[in-house]
């Protein structure tokens, strides 16, 4: 189960108004390496990983995922809750502003909405953790080309924050793999 | 929010990321005491923390104790703390 903690994981701070820096974090937020993809991923892949330090990581990464998508779409709401309708238009921002006004909405930042599709889970733990891996570090690119085309020293400074925990979360899935592969190994000899 | 209530967030959001990251490396590292030292002390740290800061200003989660009438719903919430004011 689940209990909403009323806090966030990271103070957010946003310094200007920006709907079209908003329309591209939005990426993190519905986008195929986003926050949501990762939390639904290692969620889904619990039930049929075998060790126990492999269901405790996907439990504990893919809930501090959906705290991260928390993050990032209270960076969207910041960057574009206080602007008037003449800084939307001509911006990126204004075709989610007619679907969904101030909303953030899970689509990516060019406005593919969110799917199952992004994700995976093969009941192959093998397959699963390297899945994992792999979405830890599209993550980190992508948080890095973000910090690239950000202005605001505040917003770059969460991002930059979010990029660090898919290079630990990498580190912890690399871990529970190698744990995997042991468990494997013994499994055939014994 | 006022500036003790924003001090006392951010440290309890402070060492709640410090037991957040011992507890994701002692899932691969459970016999790593120094690691469990740490994670302990952090974790009575934030218990502290947490029954001072609901004491004074209402349920973090809906678990909790309130006085009447129900504080957990006060803002504000999460994603509506201007951090730019510290």
């Amino acid at each position: 189960m689940w209990i909403y903690e009323k806090k966030l994981q990271y103070p957010v701070r946003v310094d200007t108004t920006n709907p079209t820096l908003a329309a591209m974090i939005i990426e993190q937020f519905g986008g195929p390496d986003g926050e949501l993809s990762a939390g639904i991923r290692y969620l889904t892949q619990r039930w049929t990983m075998p060790t126990n330090q492999g269901k405790a990581l996907l439990t504990d990464i893919g809930t501090e995922e959906l705290a991260h998508w928390e993050i990032i779409g209270t960076l969207v709401w910041r960057l574009v809750k206080d602007a008037p309708i003449d800084k939307i238009k001509g911006t990126p921002f204004e075709a989610h502003y007619v679907n969904h006004g101030k909303s953030p909405f899970p689509h990516n930042a060019a406005g593919e909405a969110w799917t199952a599709g992004y994700i995976q889970s093969k009941a192959d733990p093998i397959a699963d953790l390297h899945e994992d891996m792999a979405a830890e570090e599209k993550a980190r690119a992508t948080y890095e080309y973000l910090i690239r085309v950000s202005d605001d020293p505040g917003v770059t400074d969460t991002l930059r924050f979010l990029r660090q925990r898919e290079v630990v979360h990498f580190q912890r899935f690399g871990e529970a793999l190698r744990i995997l592969q042991e468990y494997m190994d013994n499994k055939k000899y014994y | 929010m006022d500036k003790e209530q924003m001090r006392l967030l951010k440290e309890l959001m402070e060492v709640e990321f410090v037991v957040l990251e011992t507890a994701l490396y002692l899932n691969t590292h459970p016999n790593d005491e120094r690691a469990l030292r740490l994670h302990n002390t952090y974790s009575q740290k934030l218990s502290e923390l947490e029954s001072l800061y609901q004491a004074r200003y209402g349920p973090l989660k809906n678990t909790g104790m309130s006085g009447c009438p129900w504080a957990y719903i006060d803002g504000p919430w999460p994603w509506e703390i201007n951090f730019n004011m510290s």
